[in-house]
């Protein structure tokens, strides 16, 4: 009766506000059903990890392809599909088509949308026009467009509902990144870091696509959000902790993009993300520990303020951004039960976190070859706490402009670029895709010019000395900071890893392998050859009672740019030509979805 | 046209005859037609195939990849120089061009503005022309003809720096 009541009288702004708390929590619980795949990673703590158990790790060598679809694009295919329901949402790179296929009837095409967009657009996208997936949420689709349109679309109809410009593409201000919807709000990076954006992430209403807060990732307080209560390591970070970092006004031109990956705890009702390099690539050119470039963000998703922050690679000398998706659990170290953040970055280092309090409990290296630290100051005495040691002979910084030094590792693709890994609950295992690639890097003088590349370093990329593999596989204990396992691969792992409750590990190869491996041991239990390169991040879901796992495959993005041709070797002097594997002799363009499924 | 397939020349790209034969006060060789060109001798370089494989390898490479064998998405230079010319390539590097259809979508942009780019024009046509010509390799030239106070005259007017 009183429930009645409520509906008839306070009509119809009441039912809608109410509607959309709903819808909100529907997504929550649409995250937690196997069957769907309602947002990038999966779920909101970025696990990459279902409880489907069908196909596992006794019958995944009968894996076979049950369909497959062409996406009519060439580019690199980054990020993966998502399905709801009896929908499959498929998302390309630029032009950024959409597609709804419906999975009850012969994957038919329900509709399709192409946004017009100013192919200007394409050059100012560093390292391929990639798009890393769709967001779904009250009805809609989320499309964040490389021209840094935020688009919503009708999920029924394909009809756009409304557009939201995040930022200004002839100052190289791009879209690449998927957006993440976490209450009423649909919250987006920006890509930019090679332009000299001053990069920032933004929260738009989903009802109508109204900016309700942009925290930038350096500048004035107000600008990135941060209050007296904002802490680095369990401390205050204090009144214009960022400009205090930067010489004059070069935050403004500082990079600090955003164009990774969003994780939520609801119950904290905090968000994660990283901040990318600071611009220019040249060191010098940019005293300061430039702040808070390189850096883990927990804000509050409603009003953007920041509760915690840890810069993880102060006054980058090397383009390892901090992006990299950060992964929640809750484990035990030490007999505690925690609350966890597990991020691998670029830099080579793995960190995991208090969640709460962005306590810093373990940071170790995730490739034994990382060579520019000796470790992060652990010591929470010590001046130097939670920094890493730089070393002398893989500093930029220190050998200074026109020097090449020479010998760093990782390269500046990172031990891992934004391919999210996953995490096992059931192992309590981290599985992550990694790049296995060193590099000379000389900085020198560059100038500044709105919408033009802001670079100001070369280098030279190819395998640690004496290694052919330019990727591995690995399996990682986040309470310890040890590699379980680790299967190498001849081409950096560009692919997001799928793990699920049948014991198996999924991720794909740059060669176009989709592989499946024993989640205790890594042992491959099942490949197939996909018609072109795995950039894309390994999807599974369940239709009809049957389970599927779906990929994209299409090559490009940063690792089609740098293998294509394949690595030389430098120290093999003139000629040496292919004296590593060209993926190119492996793999051709074309975008790919496969969906594969046990026989009947 | 024809006349080059029958005139017996023995290297030629996108300017003719990449021999060497003057270099100015900046320490930049020309060849017969006066065009840019590289000099390389005993694995060392004159100063602007070595300035070229530098600008190259931080404004170009993230489209055109390492060396400039080219990327899932750009074309390899030293491809392109085989048959493009001088004039040409200081053109498409100011204006930029555009090469759409439905099967491709390959944008260049105009690096007119762009000091970075634009003060060095020559510095990375010398070097993709060495590269053109199979004259240099995959690497980084070890060894180069010294910077010329007349280049860094002209570099730091070009590029604004104070001195």
């Amino acid at each position: 009766m009183r429930k009645v009541l409520l509906a008839t009288y306070l009509g119809s702004a009441a039912v809608l506000a109410v509607g959309s708390a709903s819808a909100n929590d529907e997504l929550n619980k649409m995250s937690q059903n196997p069957k769907d795949w309602v947002m990038p990673a999966g779920d909101y703590a970025n696990s990459r990890y279902s409880k489907l158990n069908q196909i596992n790790a006794q019958n995944v060598g009968k894996l076979q392809v049950a369909w497959t679809f062409s996406t009519g694009v060439l580019r690199g295919h980054e990020g993966g599909p998502l399905i709801i329901g009896n929908v499959m949402y498929v998302h390309t790179p630029f032009p950024n088509k959409v597609y709804a296929l419906d999975l009850s009837n012969e994957n038919k095409i329900i509709w399709s949308y192409e946004p017009k967009q100013d192919p200007n657009v394409i050059p100012v996208m560093c390292c391929d026009t990639v798009n890393r997936g769709l967001a779904f949420s009250d009805g809609k689709i989320f499309l964040h467009q490389a021209d840094d349109m935020l688009v919503a679309l009708d999920a029924k109809t394909g009809k756009q509902v409304w557009a939201a410009k995040n930022g200004d593409p002839t100052k190289g201000q791009t879209g690449t990144s998927a957006p993440l919807v976490v209450k009423d709000k649909v919250l987006v990076g920006t890509s930019g870091g090679e332009f000299g954006v001053q990069c920032s992430m933004t929260a738009y209403d989903v009802k109508d696509g109204k900016q309700v807060w942009k925290a930038y990732s350096e500048g004035p307080d107000d600008q990135i959000l941060f209050d007296d209560k904002t802490t680095a390591l369990g401390k205050p970070v204090g009144k214009d902790s960022s400009l205090k970092t930067w010489q004059g006004d070069q935050w403004k031109i500082g990079g600090g993009c955003t164009w990774g990956w969003v994780s939520y705890d609801p119950t904290l009702d905090l968000i994660y993300y990283g901040s990318g390099n600071p611009s220019t690539w040249n060191p010098k050119q940019r005293p300061g520990d430039n702040k808070w470039s390189m850096t883990v963000f927990a804000r509050n998703p409603d009003t953007g303020l920041a509760k915690w922050v840890y810069q993880m690679t102060p006054h980058d000398e090397w383009d390892y951004d901090g992006v990299n998706e950060m992964i929640l659990s809750d484990q035990s170290i030490n007999g505690q039960a925690r609350k966890l953040l597990t991020h691998f970055d670029r830099n080579g280092l793995a960190y995991t976190m208090d969640r709460a309090t962005g306590e810093l409990l373990v940071a170790e290296k995730y490739d034994p070859k990382v060579n520019w630290t000796s470790g992060v100051d652990m010591d929470k005495n010590s001046p130097t706490y939670g920094r890493p040691k730089v070393l002398d002979a893989a500093s930029t910084e220190k050998g200074g402009e026109d020097h090449n030094t020479k010998g760093i590792c990782p390269a500046a693709l990172g031990t891992k670029d934004e391919q999210p890994a996953a995490y096992s609950p059931d192992t309590q295992l981290f599985y992550v895709p990694t790049n296995h690639v060193c590099m000379d890097y000389e900085p020198f003088k560059v100038s500044y010019t709105a919408g033009q590349p802001y670079v100001g370093a070369t280098l030279s990329m190819y395998p640690p000395q004496g290694e052919t593999n330019m990727g591995n596989f690995i399996a990682w204990d986040g309470k310890t900071g040890k590699i379980v396992w680790s299967n190498k691969e001849q081409f950096s792992v560009w692919s997001g890893a799928l793990a699920t409750a049948g014991g198996v590990v999924f991720y794909g190869t740059l060669e176009g392998y989709l592989k499946a491996v024993d989640a205790k041991t890594g042992k491959e239990l099942y490949k197939f050859k996909t018609p072109s390169g795995i950039i894309g991040n390994v999807t599974t879901y369940e239709n009809n009672g049957k389970q599927y796992v779906a990929v994209l495959s299409g090559v490009g993005g940063w690792a089609g740019i740098g293998l294509a041709a394949g690595l030389t070797d430098p120290t093999a002097g003139l000629g040496a030509v292919g004296g590593y594997a060209a993926l190119s002799n492996y793999t051709a363009l074309g975008g790919t979805l496969t969906v594969f499924s046990l026989p009947n | 046209m024809m006349f080059v397939a029958s005139g017996g020349i023995a290297v030629a790209d996108g300017s003719g005859d990449p021999t060497a034969v003057k270099q100015n006060e900046s320490g930049e060789w020309s060849d017969k037609e006066g065009n840019p060109t590289y000099k390389v001798s005993d694995g060392s370089v004159d100063w602007y195939t070595y300035s070229g494989y530098r600008r190259y390898h931080s404004e170009c490479h993230v489209c055109h990849g390492p060396d400039g064998m080219g990327s899932t998405y750009a074309p390899a230079l030293k491809d392109s120089l085989k048959t493009m010319s001088y004039a040409d390539f200081l053109g498409v590097v100011a204006s930029g061009r555009k090469n759409i259809s439905t099967a491709q979508e390959n944008v260049m942009p105009a690096f007119g503005d762009n000091p970075n780019v634009a003060c060095y024009m020559d510095d990375l046509y010398v070097y993709l022309r060495a590269r053109a010509n199979d004259a240099w390799g995959r690497a980084r030239p070890p060894k180069h003809e010294d910077k010329t106070q007349a280049y860094t005259a002209a570099e730091d007017a070009c590029m604004g720096n104070k001195k």
